[in-house]
């Protein structure tokens, strides 16, 4: 058993934040989590942290570990190196609550502005539908998404531009193509991607991508394609050509 | 003090709670929806294996009278008859209605949605999507539920039911973030809290099943059945230490994957329960042919109950035969035997176990077996409810999932959850909002004040011991010792001794509870608001020792080392839990209700 240090950010809107140190001991295969929860009964009982399924299937317990966007419980501490202190953060892109605990509202409310699933007629009589394996494997990958918002945290367009008002962030544009792509919805969501989403803020750095623990590939698979159909739709000479004669 | 008015209060935003408040707010009701965590956080989304439903998409000969008849002998018979009914006949529909909600399940070839095996399931019933299902269904309930104007209020927790003239017209909580108060008014209450299984060591379950639910029923004056039925998931993690307790799917079984000691032996061949003997594999290789779809063969032992396999796991390792690590062995990864791409075909069917085990344990699933052990999973007991509307006895009081009694009996068969939750959260959202309707709440009272006064003064009290000084207790510390004792005495092999002990070290905890004080303010204090829940999780620890040490034989997720066989008379015998005129908890003895004749019919059919 050996013990660690830990540099872990305390403090509450208004107030003086810093990082506390703190010690604990860890055992074999123990993670970030862990080891936060083993300090909170020891010696810090209202340190805030989030956290649920302790397996990396809710999302609740995304920090900055060592600058890293993580999940702190799939983060073990025997990859995390062993001569200098860890350091934990909450997540930067969002407002402050206490401790490591974020304000992530501003998520929720995105997603409502979102147009919600709207399924095309029926393909059978007892009101269910057909789709194939294959059709559906595209649409099952964004379906993965745990809303860490760990893609969020670090989208520049949000993190340092702050395009809140602007901009829904790549969790959104996730969330818009699982719903643009699946095989039975009939929503038009282009000219909203286009204009109050920002679709076009994203110059694909792929940042989200690389810290999706979901390892879903944000960028090529749901924005790049978004992307193309609001091309497709708004700026191909042909197609606005038919639209103006067709009137729409 | 902060007012909130609904015509409906939904407490839980899992499975059924976002369903019942899906439910009540399309028929027409104000709808709050109150939630411990973030939204779409609940305990649902570890769900990982499917949706029990009688949907006949892969195996023509399944309907709801197989999946009713199953449901009973898996509950060894003390099942609420009419919920396990209305539970099979309506799960089909119900999932239905999740796909044009927009969820995307795994598909079979012809298109429609694909169901997989599971343990007492006599037929592929399952709906699923890979190892991921409770994902997809609380985010498919969570952005259809968003759009329908329901007020959702995160990181609330529900601390105390306000009553009025016996019918229940409110609650009272606090927010996490900055510890404000708040008075929700409702003209109906629909408790969906989940579990207990924070009162155990070993776990599948987060910080937030505390028996909430539970207990604000008990204290409101409902009763709780079928305490002592606690359901150990036969295979949880229990390599690295810290991950001990994490759920592994019984996907993996269904899958192919089969349990083998330290002598390499598939134990689970050697103790065939009487119920389940016609429908078991001779041997290997028809449990394989079983598991590939062969509908002629029977299934393999592995996919026996969870009860069943919980303590042949139990068994192996106090009898040597355990793995390093205090388990026994899960091996999937023997299949390549039988498939030329076994490594791919694991990691499309469990992609998230495979994940899971890589990440947390460094072990390759596809190429080496997995270590595992029983884990605390699911309470059967909670709420007594009727059948049809889930009202409890308090008029105007609903619950639904978990929290909720009766459907399961002894044991929950796998998939029968998250069908549960559907079904009945639909249904309490459902009579929850004619209640209200019929039943306006809403106005301020005398009664209100003083229980708010005294909600405000419990609440505060472990900030305030705090400056007493001298013999505080913390609050981590109780939990801890709790989870200890209830893991240790009142466990999977029970013994009168060791239940009785372990009561009346519960009733001590519960004692020094009173003397819980907490650090720091009301900002963001889990500290506090692990010292607010720990009376819940005591009443529900002490429910279910008192229920464990009275029933003396052994049924379902119930064993008694000292009384090993089933029982007739404590068979027709359900036990009731409540609050005596004096505070004290009362165990009834009520009579079970037997199934009405056709229904009795269909399960000797099923035999």
């Amino acid at each position: 058993m050996a013990s660690r240090t830990f540099r872990i950010w305390r403090g509450e809107p208004g107030g003086q934040g810093r990082f506390a140190e703190y010690a604990t001991d860890i055992t074999e295969g123990m993670v970030v989590l862990d080891a936060v929860h083993q300090i909170q009964a020891e010696s810090a009982g209202d340190l805030a942290v989030r956290w649920n399924c302790k397996a990396g299937k809710c999302g609740s317990c995304s920090a900055e570990v060592n600058g890293n966007p993580r999940l702190m419980c799939m983060t073990r501490m025997s990859d995390l190196p062993e001569d200098r202190p860890v350091t934990i953060e909450p997540m930067r892109t969002f407002p402050l609550l206490k401790d490591l605990v974020t304000d992530v509202s501003w998520n929720f409310e995105v997603k409502k502005r979102i147009k919600r699933f709207k399924p095309r007629a029926p393909d059978a009589e007892d009101g269910t539908w057909r789709m194939d394996q294959r059709d559906v494997d595209r649409v099952q990958e964004f379906r993965k998404c745990i809303e860490c918002f760990l893609c969020q945290d670090v989208c520049h367009v949000l993190r340092d531009s702050h395009k809140h008002d602007e901009f829904i962030g790549p969790r959104f544009f996730v969330h818009a193509a699982a719903l643009e792509m699946h095989p039975l919805d009939t929503e038009d969501r282009l000219e909203e991607l286009k204009e109050a989403q920002g679709v076009g803020y994203c110059n694909i750095t792929k940042c989200c991508t690389k810290v999706c623990p979901e390892h879903i590939t944000i960028t090529d698979n749901a924005i790049i394609p978004l992307k193309e159909r609001v091309v497709d739709r708004f700026y191909d000479p042909v197609r606005n050509l038919f639209r103006i004669i067709g009137g729409r | 003090m902060q007012i909130a008015e609904h015509d409906v209060l939904v407490i839980g935003a899992g499975g059924a709670g976002l369903r019942a408040a899906i439910e009540a707010s399309a028929a027409g009701a104000s709808v709050g929806l109150v939630t411990k965590s973030l939204l779409g956080k609940a305990h649902t989304v570890m769900a990982e294996g499917g949706i029990a439903a009688a949907l006949a998409n892969v195996d023509g000969r399944d309907d709801w009278r197989t999946h009713f008849a199953d449901t009973m002998r898996g509950g060894q018979y003390v099942n609420n008859p009419t919920m396990a009914e209305l539970h099979a006949k309506e799960a089909p529909d119900r999932v239905r209605e999740l796909e044009a909600w927009g969820a995307v399940f795994d598909r079979t070839n012809d298109q429609k949605i694909l169901q997989r095996n599971f343990g007492g399931h006599k037929y592929p019933r399952l709906a699923h999507v890979g190892d991921r299902t409770g994902l997809e269904m609380i985010r498919t309930l969570q952005d259809h539920g968003i759009h329908l104007g329901i007020d959702v209020h995160m990181e609330w927790t529900v601390t105390r039911l306000i009553l009025d003239g016996g019918r229940v017209v409110g609650a009272f909580g606090y927010d996490r973030e900055k510890g404000r108060f708040q008075v929700f008014r409702a003209g109906a209450v629909v408790l969906a809290t989940g579990g207990i299984g924070r009162a155990y060591r070993v776990t599948s379950n987060s910080w937030e099943y505390t028996g909430d639910g539970h207990a604000l029923a008990y204290e409101a004056g409902a009763e709780l059945i079928d305490m002592e039925y606690v359901q150990f998931h036969p295979t949880g993690m229990v390599w690295p230490p810290s991950v001990r307790g994490i759920l592994v799917t019984e996907g993996v079984r269904g899958e192919g994957g089969v349990l083998r000691n330290s002598e390499g032996q598939r134990f689970m061949f050697d103790d065939i329960p009487d119920l389940y003997r016609g429908s078991t594999a001779g041997d290997p290789e028809e449990g394989w042919r079983y598991t590939q779809g062969d509908k002629e063969a029977r299934r393999p032992p592995e996919l026996l109950t969870r009860d069943h396999v919980a303590r042949c796991i139990v068994r192996e390792i106090k009898e040597g035969r355990g793995s390093p690590h205090g388990g026994v062995f899960l091996d999937i990864a023997w299949i390549r035997e039988k498939l030329k791409d076994s490594e791919a075909h694991i990691r499309r069917k469990l992609p998230s176990m495979y994940h899971q085990f890589k990440e947390l344990a460094g072990i390759d699933i596809t190429a080496e077996a997995m270590e595992v052990g029983p884990t605390t999973h699911y309470v059967m007991g909670g709420v007594k409810v009727d059948g049809e509307t889930q009202m409890s006895r308090v008029p105007g009081l609903f619950a639904a999932g978990e929290c909720a009694g009766g459907l399961h009996g002894a044991n929950r068969l796998g998939g029968n959850s998250l069908s549960d939750l559907l079904v009945f959260g639909k249904r309490a959202g459902e009579h929850a909002a004619r209640f209200a309707s019929a039943n306006p709440g809403g106005a301020a009272s005398g009664a209100e004040n003083e229980q708010v006064e005294a909600a405000t003064r419990d609440a505060l009290a472990p900030l305030e011991r705090q400056d007493g000084g001298g013999d505080g207790v913390g609050s981590y510390a109780i939990q801890s010792e709790l989870q200890d004792l209830m893991q240790a005495k009142v466990g999977i092999v029970r013994s009168q001794a060791e239940l009785e002990s372990g009561l009346e070290d519960v009733l001590a905890l519960k004692e020094r509870c009173r003397n819980v004080s907490v650090a720091g303010n009301r900002a963001y204090n889990p500290g506090w608001h692990t010292a607010l829940d720990l009376p819940n999780l005591l009443l529900v620890s002490e429910a279910v020792a008192r229920t464990a040490a009275l029933r003396k034989e052994s049924r379902g997720a119930h064993f008694r080392e000292d009384h090993t066989a089933k029982d007739e008379r404590w068979g027709r015998t359900t036990l009731v839990v409540r609050k005596g005129a004096g505070g004290e908890m009362e165990i009834l003895e009520e009579a079970v209700t037997p199934p009405r004749e056709e229904l009795q019919q269909i399960i000797e059919e099923n035999r």
